[in-house]
């Protein structure tokens, strides 16, 4: 592929993403115009802002359009050429990109008309494709291919489908055919589209660049009847003309997560692949997936095989991504018989996806099951339906508007040209879901567990041999009591902080479990984390196992599998699989054990006959293969029992025999979560984990459960909390079924070697090489023989662990009492030689490895530069901040003394996620400032207030934190005072969830929308975002540099946190010095650096750690457990319970009152810290931070590393230093252009500056459009930075809008402006509003009933603190969520409205969507459910009771809301349920969350007696202009 | 975790002491009782520290807070588990030990300490009382024999420890009979004799030789005990004593403290002994601010001598912990053990300048005048003065192990603190002989010594056995 780089130094073309817009426009009809192409380029500009350019802003990411075969403009053309086309659907037209250099190009045509002759085909001519190449960018120009088109007749009496086919054929051939010959230029090969019914023009081109560009477009010739359009957004800027959309079928916005492990299936059933509609073409297309193509593409190549092996195309997009059927009980039996069918076919493409995808005959679009990507559209009278991204991309005069909708999650839209009508969803998922009896075939072929006879017998415990198995599996005290007893007890995964700090599994001395050498990917910004837990009902564990067969066909056997609602088998499920024998499902039994005194030799021998025996078993028939460790004696060790299946896995796969078997592990090994997420993802179908569950019943017999806890119940509790750890590490990867999650390998290794990942991980990422088998084996040995120890009752039974807590004889750790005390010392007796006391017991690293970094050396200078000639301390320490730890998680005296301390200094310190106290805000007077300098916007966004945004220096949205990446949070309502209370603008005493993802991003476009909305609001204030390392981390910085955010900052894995999960702690993301190390590559290599700051954190600790951070690329440093050690943190690591005994992670008056923490204890350390660094510069011969950014090459590998397991560590991809040009800038030298120049709010502010100086109401009226974005932010921050958070009377600043209005409109609005639009409105509506007032009705000419309409589009109010809106019409998906305070009413909402809401009012006067109430702890809905559909099953009802508005109080509040609707938007359904109030006042229903229930004193479900007045939050606000009489 | 808000929610309580006019007339224990429902009380105090400072302030790493949070849950057999785990004889250090764990507790920073030690003693006890301490012969012998010199508290742990790993132990001890300090050093009313045999019992079950009165260098010589054992271990401790080279040393009545407190642990088990010291109606100076000096405090009083006085040259520690002793740190302050409780006069900065005697040749007077503070320890001119002194005991520490005889016999290097030098190994310069406790280490706590015991132990283990130990802490 010609524009990405080879893979070098860290960064992988592999990790490659893309986001952007997607739209259509098609004639129901089928009537071909020009007018449609015309109208899909202008969506296609209209989109711009939703891609993005590189360091060329001529050079966009990419851009396309497919449109119908334009017959008439080719014929004539060809024509001229001197050939003569067939009638339409009998030829075919190529475009083809060819290498430029004329012999090159020549030989790739010619070995495209052989393989068309070859086919049966006839080449018709050739037709070189007119360009304007000035019309493009440098950088675009530069690797831009020679384009021309093919035409190819069919033969004598084949049919369109037919010659559909051969083309594929011919094309897929041609690829592979020119990808492995050694055509000079091959890479410049490529064909957009081949087809007899579309063509696509596509380029790495920006959205206004098409049409001249390809100038044919503007022909009035060139006539279609639909039109798909893109717009890309890629991460990189690596200029790929070939990744740009649309492809055959389809164009994605969004991004497939599983695509690693889908695209591994559906290499593993090529074998079985079959098509009567083929012949014997189909292995010529092989591989389905062609190597080298990105999610989208991959997924288009399965989409057009499967449609051309005979699906209908909507038939195979809800196959491939189906709805959220397993949990839906709303969903019709005959359409989830045929969601089942299909499961057992094939594992779901999951991952936030809006596809647009069409056939040339229909076209249509379809959401993913969350719904994370928008699509809005709307059908005009005279029969066009447009569908975007975001509505108004076309602009279509109001009284043309027939309707105005959105897909929802999991539904599909599809025009069918030859119908000549729109087939709404109900009716396309009803013709799918009745092709065939689906149901019936279930019944009689799919198997349960349940359904098999009980089996003659079930393995025994062994209790009596119990420790010495513990052993040889590496079970320590800590596996016992830190994590399986906790399970076994609550029911879920123990919660831990303080991150971690022990070394890497590849660095440790203790023998490890090669689970340990992994690490859980997880997503950020270009996919987002899903809730498991609030939005369980996406999320599934079901699988279906046994033989899977050929997907090309459908017949009854297809479903002949086994369903398992989860993974976990007891001993008793075990043994009913081993002797299956129902229909073709037979189970085999293999041992995974080793003869351990062999070593290294035995161990690859037993894996190689564990392949050979399990390909033999799959030839012999069986269906299922059990993999056993049991029966490990004194000759026979267990191989890891990952290794093994890996290993067979992988086998099976080159093989092409994987699909017919289903692998079950029966194990020993597996006891935490990490260890059953590995073995599912790397292929395991199920889990026996026999020695968990009988350690289970050895310590029930050892009276070590709690009382009253029998062992039934603690296995019960085990397997549940396994089970919910499984749904949240793949909610983590933004994946929601373990169908998906089966095989996708979402991991990286950290240590392992190449030829060991190779063989048995293949494509897993593991970039610094490490140990190999030699090492495996070693530690299996030792197992082993501590196994076979006697045991004695002096000893303890295990070993001691120490991952968790501190233990002499267990594993190092960073922060230990040495280090913690040598510490507090120094900074408190300022004295710098303890300090450095302290910092060679973490330096030096010469007997023990703890960190990447302690391998690493220095070259140093050979003429050091004299001390006092390096830049001074106090500069130095300008570069250093505190992490972000929420007032909240750590005491209010803490808190402040970090600001105090870092203002003090010049650096910067970080509110964390929980706001912080206006009275803050100010300086003190004694000059001390207890502000943050660094206001963190993170996904619940508690007190993010427009106020909040402009008394800061620098906001950070936090993608993702080190602990806990891809995770949200919860502060327990205990925890939750008043303060905290009023700061978080919530209600004491109710718990405060955050939200894995950010609800306003779901992909790259959104954060640059994010960070433009912040930008706007403060336009002072540097925006920087912070992501983990984990691989691939460099071209997600790379995307946030495009993204335009100032700073970009790396987290390490081992960052500290309040509380997270401990497979989060310790098994997700990696060390900041790989992270910090891609970033800075592929930054470099993208001269993105030079426009970004880079920031590092993780345990930094030393002097020497920042200067390390620094060479590796670092501008800036973070830092938390040092800064809190200093203030007297004492590692209990107990953050979580709110018992810390030093005053510091606690909310309790009487422990904070133990804190003894001083400023100057923060600014020695930091003194400290800068005064090593100069000493390190000085022998690095560095005077400035500045000279030293980036200098890798003076870091080097330590030389001699005897170390047993390290010695095979090989750094060179971390010290890859990229050979680019001096021009090239290796640290920021440049701003971002932010483009706010253009922002609509300039006009606003010039408008409102009466009011701003002087108070003075004004009023304006302004047309808008959907690149208006962010409209009113930016007034915003000028109104609070002038009058503070109370900002300007109500309705001082009144501006009018018709049109439709680009995302967040009305965002961070602050009270005094009232921002009315006539028209519609995008996603993103009044975000965070600060106590604005917004108010939207469609056009006054409409002709549509608005209540019917889509007005308002996805996450409506995110985060709003106060304020009011007043919707006439419909909102999407996910309105009012995390409200904390704004009072809201709106016609009808889609799923998981008010989700997470914690104060505030929402009246919802229609139907709400799913998931409604998901995780509300506070503030009140009143929902009018008129069918009782609500009430019965689409609200969430985990967190909230459903009561009738019987109380007075309520009953005024609603109806005076009503009035204010009505009074603000006229809206006649509002005016119709007013006056048949009597009736409609009972169909209305109170939401009450239990929590808020619970701190006013209101028992759970009991309704409310009419005389309890409780408060509403009912902003009483200034009246309307016209307040209703009777209000 | 004990109870995760105990630690707020009760106060620190131990076991009070008997009464100081009660306990001077006989030779118990001081403690009292203390119900077990209180150390049950004082478990949930235990924070379960991520870092548990108490466990590296424990010189034998006992995992506190699991055996904590086992005693506030009743778990008793399993808490004496993990106890053992670490530390051989937590009977006696439940007793002795100034518990610099307590000094480490986190909980220490801003309120009073987890009361460890008595929970420690309470754990070992309970197990006693039910039984549960039992010989645990080793399943295998080794084949191996293993010397060790020296029944002290190291010698006992590398010996308990050593017989248990399958080899097989005999034990020299020069006295007439087994423990050293802790038989002839601690007096009874720190640790009644009983509880030592209680232990030795359990050892001799296990298959442990004892050989009493045999004073190794001479009685046998190095080279004997090289050729009859596989490997051996100096356990012989830091005999000899720091003296005091004043004019009128040469005095009768002025003894070392080791000369005087053995007698008494001697006459407690019902022994002649011959060439009595005796404090009885006496005048008595010690000389020596530390636990020794201490211990002849207490056995004065209990002797019933007529005056009491202990020096100390070292300025008075401030009540509380000493700012250049911060957290974790063991404190520099000032303490006051039991002894102190009963009587006499403890003066600081003194420094003792001459003794004069009678006509027979007796100790007198003790001359001596305040001096400044450490390094120097200036004389303060005016402050000389004269004090009747009937008996004086010299408790001024140990300089390191008597070098004549065995060390010299076998060639051990010496270290430069005087102590024998070893590897990390605890193996000397002489292959096969290895050393352990204060003849190492110098003098210390008994805390150190049997986790100096257990760690030789380990390093003999791994040299019989040639083998690299894999998993650390299984010796």
């Amino acid at each position: 592929m010609v524009g990405l780089p080879v893979e070098q130094g860290l960064y992988d073309p592999r990790n490659e993403h893309d986001a952007c817009g997607i739209g259509f426009v098609v004639n129901i009809q089928g009537v071909q115009s020009h007018d449609i192409i015309v109208k899909g380029l202008q969506i296609l500009i209209n989109l711009a802002h939703r891609g993005a350019c590189g360091c060329d802003p001529e050079t966009g990411d990419g851009a396309g359009i497919l449109i119908q075969i334009p017959h008439k403009f080719f014929a004539r053309e060809c024509a001229e050429l001197g050939f003569t086309l067939p009638p339409v659907g009998e030829y075919g037209v190529g475009m083809v990109f060819l290498p430029v250099e004329p012999p090159h190009r020549l030989l790739a045509e010619g070995i495209l008309e052989r393989i068309a002759r070859e086919e049966g085909l006839t080449v018709l001519g050739w037709r070189d494709t007119p360009i304007e190449s000035d019309a493009i960018g440098r950088i675009a120009r530069a690797s831009q291919p020679y384009i021309e088109q093919i035409f190819i007749g069919g033969a004598a009496g084949m049919s369109q489908d037919a010659l559909e086919r051969k083309l594929f054929v011919v094309r897929k051939r041609a690829e592979s055919e020119i990808a492995a010959s050694d055509l000079p230029d091959k890479s410049f090969f490529y064909i957009p589209s081949l087809s007899s019914r579309t063509i696509i023009y596509k380029g790495l081109l920006l959205a206004n660049q098409i049409s001249e560009f390809y100038k044919e477009l503007s022909d009035p010739d060139a006539v279609s009847a639909l039109c798909l359009v893109h717009q890309r957004f890629s991460t990189n800027t690596f200029p790929s003309w070939q990744l740009a959309h649309p492809y055959r079928y389809l164009c994605h916005n969004g991004e497939i997560n599983t695509v690693r492990g889908n695209m591994n299936w559906m290499h593993a059933r090529e074998k079985v692949l079959s098509s009567e509609l083929f012949s014997g073409d189909l292995k010529k297309t092989f591989p389905v997936i062609a190597p080298g193509g990105s999610d989208s593409a991959s997924l288009d190549n399965a989409v057009e095989l499967l449609t051309l092996a005979g699906r209908s195309l909507p038939h195979v997009m809800a196959m491939l991504i189906p709805e959220a059927w397993d949990a839906d009980t709303t969903m019709r039996p005959e359409k989830k018989a045929f969601y089942e069918y299909h499961a057992s076919l094939m594992e779901p493409w999951d991952g936030p996806a809006a596809i647009a995808f069409t056939d040339g005959r229909s076209i249509g679009a379809t959401l993913d099951r969350n719904g994370l990507r928008p699509a809005r559209y709307l059908v005009t009278h005279d029969g066009l339906v447009i569908l975007g991204s975001e509505a108004g991309v076309l602009p279509v005069k109001p009284e043309e508007v027939k309707f105005k909708g959105r897909l929802q999650p999991g539904r599909m839209l599809l025009v069918d040209t030859t119908e000549g009508r729109i087939i709404p969803d109900e009716e396309l998922k009803e013709r799918l879901s009745s092709r065939k009896p689906y149901g019936e075939w279930l019944k009689a072929n799919q198997i349960t567990l349940d359904s098999l006879p009980e089996p003659p017998r079930v393995y025994e415990s062994d209790l009596g041999s119990i420790v010495m198995r513990q052993r040889a599996f590496g079970y320590t005290d800590e596996d016992l009591r830190v994590l399986m007893l906790p399970m076994a007890e609550k029911g879920e995964e123990p919660i831990g902080s303080m991150g971690t700090d022990t070394p890497l599994a590849c660095l440790s001395d203790k023998p490890q479990l090669l689970f340990h050498y992994f690490k859980q990917l997880f997503a950020q910004v270009t996919n987002p984390a899903i809730d498991p837990i609030r939005e369980e009902l996406v999320m599934s564990l079901t699988s279906y196992i046994g033989t899977e067969r050929n997907i090309l066909a459908e017949t009854p056997q297809h479903c002949h599998t086994l369903k398992l609602p989860h993974p976990l088998l007891t001993n008793r499920d075990l043994e009913k699989l081993r002797r299956v024998s129902v229909g073709d499902l037979l189970a085999n039994t293999l041992p995974m054990l080793f003869r351990v005194a062999g070593g290294e030799k035995e161990l690859e021998r037993s894996l190689d006959s564990l392949c050979r025996r399990a390909s033999l078993a799959v030839r012999s028939g069986y269906s299922l293969l059990i993999l056993t460790d049991r029966g490990m004696d004194e000759e026979y060790a267990p191989i890891p029992s990952l290794l093994a299946l890996s290993a067979v896995h992988n086998h099976l796969v080159r093989e092409g025999t994987r699909t017919q078997v289903a692998l079950i592990i029966e194990s020993g090994e597996p006891r935490e979560v990490m260890h059953f997420c590995l073995l599912i993802g790397y292929g395991a179908s199920a889990v026996n984990p026999y020695l968990a569950i009988e350690t289970l019943e050895d310590q029930a017999a050892r009276g070590h459960l709690p009382a009253g806890l029998t062992f039934e119940a603690a296995l019960k509790h085990y397997k549940k909390a396994i089970n919910k750890g499984l749904l949240k590490v793949f909610s983590k990867m933004g994946i929601s079924t373990l169908q998906s999650y089966r095989g996708a390998q979402v991991f990286e290794a950290i240590g392992l070697n190449k030829s060991l990942v190779e063989r048995y991980f293949t494509g897993t990422a593991s970039r610094i090489e490490g140990v190999g088998l030699d090492v495996l084996a070693r530690e299996a040995k030792m197992k082993h023989d501590y196994a076979l120890e006697a045991v004695s009752e002096a000893d303890t039974e295990l070993d001691v662990g120490g991952s968790y807590q501190y233990r002499v004889r267990g594993e190092y750790h960073l922060v230990n009492p040495m280090t913690v005390s040598k510490l507090q010392h120094a900074v408190r007796q300022e004295n710098f030689a303890t300090f450095q006391e302290y910092t060679s017991l973490i330096d030096n690293q010469s007997k023990e490895l703890r960190t990447l970094r302690g391998l690493m050396e220095f070259k140093l200078a050979e003429k050091p530069v004299p001390i006092d000639e390096v830049e001074p301390a106090s500069e130095i320490v300008k570069r250093f901040a505190t992490g972000a730890m929420s007032f909240g998680s750590i005491s209010k005296e803490a808190h402040e003394t970090l600001a105090i301390a870092m203002n003090r200094i010049g650096g910067r310190s970080n509110t964390g996620e929980g706001g912080e106290d206006e009275e803050r805000f100010k300086r003190d007077a004694n000059g001390d400032w207890r502000r943050s300098a660094v206001k963190q916007v993170a996904s619940a966004r508690f007190g993010v207030t427009a106020h909040y945004l402009v008394n800061a220096d620098e906001l950070q949205i936090k993608i993702a934190q080190g602990a806990k990446p891809g995770e949200g949070g919860q502060l327990p309502g205990h925890k939750v005072d008043e303060i905290i209370a009023r700061v978080r603008h919530s209600i004491p005493g109710v718990s405060l969830i955050s939200p894995p993802p950010h609800h306003d991003i779901y992909s790259i476009e959104d954060l640059a929308q994010l960070i433009y909305d912040l930008k706007n609001v403060n336009p002072l204030a540097r925006i920087s975002v912070k992501l983990v390392a984990e691989v691939g981390v460099g071209t997600v910085a790379a995307g946030v540099a495009k993204a335009h955010a100032d700073v970009v900052l790396i987290s390490g894995y081992d960052g500290g946190t309040g509380a997270s999960p401990l497979t989060s702690l310790k098994h997700a993301g990696i060390p900041w010095e790989l992270g910090l190390s891609e970033t800075q590559q592929v930054l470099v290599l993208n001269d993105l650096r030079s426009r970004v700051r880079v920031q590092t954190d993780g345990k930094l600790q030393t002097g020497r750690d920042v200067t390390i951070a620094a060479l590796l690329g670092a501008e800036e440093f973070g830092f938390s457990t040092a800064p809190l050690v200093s203030m007297g943190c004492i590692m209990m690591r107990k953050c979580h319970l709110n018992t810390c005994p030093v005053g510091i992670a606690t909310q309790d008056p009487a422990l904070r009152a133990k804190f003894r923490g001083t400023p100057e204890n923060v600014i020695n350390f930091f003194f400290f810290i800068a005064e090593e660094v100069r000493q390190w510069m000085s022998k690095l011969g560095f005077r400035t931070m500045d000279e030293m950014i980036g200098h890798v090459d003076r870091i080097e590998m330590r030389r001699a590393v005897d170390h047993w397991k390290a010695r095979g560590l090989d750094f060179s991809s971390i010290l890859y230093n990229p050979q680019v040009p001096r021009r090239v800038g290796r640290r920021c030298l440049i701003a971002q252009d932010h483009g706010l120049d253009e922002a609509l709010d300039y006009q606003l502010i010039e408008h409102a500056k009466p009011a701003l100086d002087h108070r003075t109401p004004v009023e304006f009226s302004v047309p808008i459009r959907n690149v208006h974005r962010t409209v009113g932010a930016m007034l915003s921050g000028e109104i609070v930075r002038r009058y503070g958070s109370a900002g300007l009377p109500d309705d001082t600043i009144r501006f009018q809008f018709s049109g439709s209005a680009g995302q967040s409109f009305g965002a961070f609005l602050a009270k005094g402006v009232t921002l009315t639009l006539e028209g519609d409105a995008n996603d993103y509506v009044g975000k965070g509003l600060s106590g604005g007032r917004l108010i939207v009705y469609p056009p006054r000419t409409s002709t549509f009933l608005p209540e019917q309409n889509m007005l308002v589009g996805n996450v409506v109010l995110y985060g709003a603190t106060s304020g009011e809106a007043f919707f006439n019409g419909m909102a999407g998906e996910r309105f009012a969520v995390r409200n904390s305070g704004a009072t809201a009413v709106v016609e009808s909402v889609g799923d998981h409205g008010c989700e997470y809401m914690t104060k505030g009012l929402v009246a919802v006067l229609g139907r709400a969507g799913r998931n409604f109430a998901a995780g509300m702890n506070g503030g009140i809905a009143f929902v009018l459910d008129e069918t009782g559909e609500f009430s019965g099953v689409l609200c969430n009802l985990a967190s909230v009771d459903l009561e009738p508005v019987v109380d007075p109080a309520d009953m005024q509040a609603l109806q005076n809301l009503i009035v204010r609707h009505v009074d603000a938007t006229g809206s006649p359904r509002a005016k119709w349920i007013l006056e048949n109030w009597g009736e409609m006042l009972p169909k209305f229903v109170k939401v009450f969350p239990h929590e808020y229930k619970r701190v006013l004193g209101i028992p759970k479900h009991q309704p409310v007696k009419a005389d309890v007045a409780h408060p509403l939050h009912v902003t009483p606000g200034v009246a309307l202009k016209h307040e209703a009489a009777h209000g | 975790m004990g109870k995760v808000t105990g630690f707020f929610e009760y106060a620190r309580e131990t076991p009070g002491r008997r009464p100081p006019a009660d306990r001077i007339n006989d030779w118990l224990e001081v403690y009292q009782d203390f119900p077990e429902d209180k150390v049950r009380t004082q478990g949930a105090r235990c924070m379960d520290c991520g870092v548990p400072f108490c466990h590296t302030g424990c010189p034998l790493n006992n995992i506190i807070p699991d055996w904590n949070d086992l005693v506030y849950r009743d778990r008793w057999r399993a808490a004496i588990r993990v106890l053992h785990a670490t530390n051989n004889f937590p009977e006696f250090t439940g007793r002795i030990c100034p518990a610099p764990c307590e000094a480490a507790c986190v909980l220490g920073i801003n309120e009073p300490p987890v009361a460890i030690k008595v929970i420690e003693k309470t754990i070992i006890e309970h197990a006693f009382r039910e039984g549960w301490i039992e010989a645990e012969p080793p399943l295998r012998r080794t084949g191996k024999s293993v010397a060790i010199v020296g029944s002290g508290p190291a010698g006992l742990a590398a010996a308990q420890q050593l017989n248990r790993a399958g080899h097989t132990v005999t034990v020299f001890e020069k006295a007439d009979r087994i423990g050293g300090l802790l038989r002839y050093g601690i007096p009874e009313f720190k640790m009644e004799k009983w509880v030592l045999d209680r232990r030795l019992d359990q050892m001799i079950a296990e298959g442990v030789e004892f050989r009493t009165n045999v004073n190794v260098g001479r009685a046998i010589t190095g080279a004997q005990l090289q050729r009859e054992f596989d490997a051996i271990l100096l356990a012989g401790g830091a005999e000899q004593s720091r003296d005091l080279p004043v004019p009128g040393r040469e005095l009768k009545g002025i003894h070392f403290a080791m000369e005087f407190l053995p007698q008494q642990n001697k006459r407690c088990a019902g022994d002649e002994v011959p060439e009595q010291i005796l404090a009885t109606g006496k005048h008595v100076v010690i000389i020596g601010g530390g636990d020794t000096g201490a211990d002849c405090l207490g056995t004065s009083h209990r002797q019933k001598a007529a005056s009491v006085h202990q020096f100390e040259i070292m300025p008075m520690p401030p009540s509380d912990r000493a700012p250049q002793t911060p957290w974790p740190l063991w404190p520099l302050q000032l303490r006051v053990e039991s002894s102190h409780e009963e009587g006499g006069v403890r003066e600081w900065s003194m420094a003792t300048t001459s003794f004069t005697g009678d006509e027979n040749g007796r100790v007198k007077h003790l001359h001596g005048i305040r001096v400044g503070p450490a390094p120097k320890f200036e004389p303060i001119p005016g402050t000389e003065f004269t004090l009747d002194a009937e008996l004086v005991l010299l408790a001024l520490g140990f300089t390191g192990p008597v070098k004549q005889g065995l060390l010299e016999q076998l060639g051990v290097a010496i270290d430069a603190r005087g102590n024998v030098a070893t590897d990390a190994n605890y193996a000397t310069s002489v292959p096969g002989i290895f050393a352990a406790g204060d003849l190492r280490r110098g003098q210390s706590l008994v805390v150190w010594a049997i986790a100096e015991g257990r760690q030789a132990a380990e390093g003999m283990h791994r040299h019989l056995m040639n083998a690299e130990s894999l998993l650390a802490g299984h010796a």
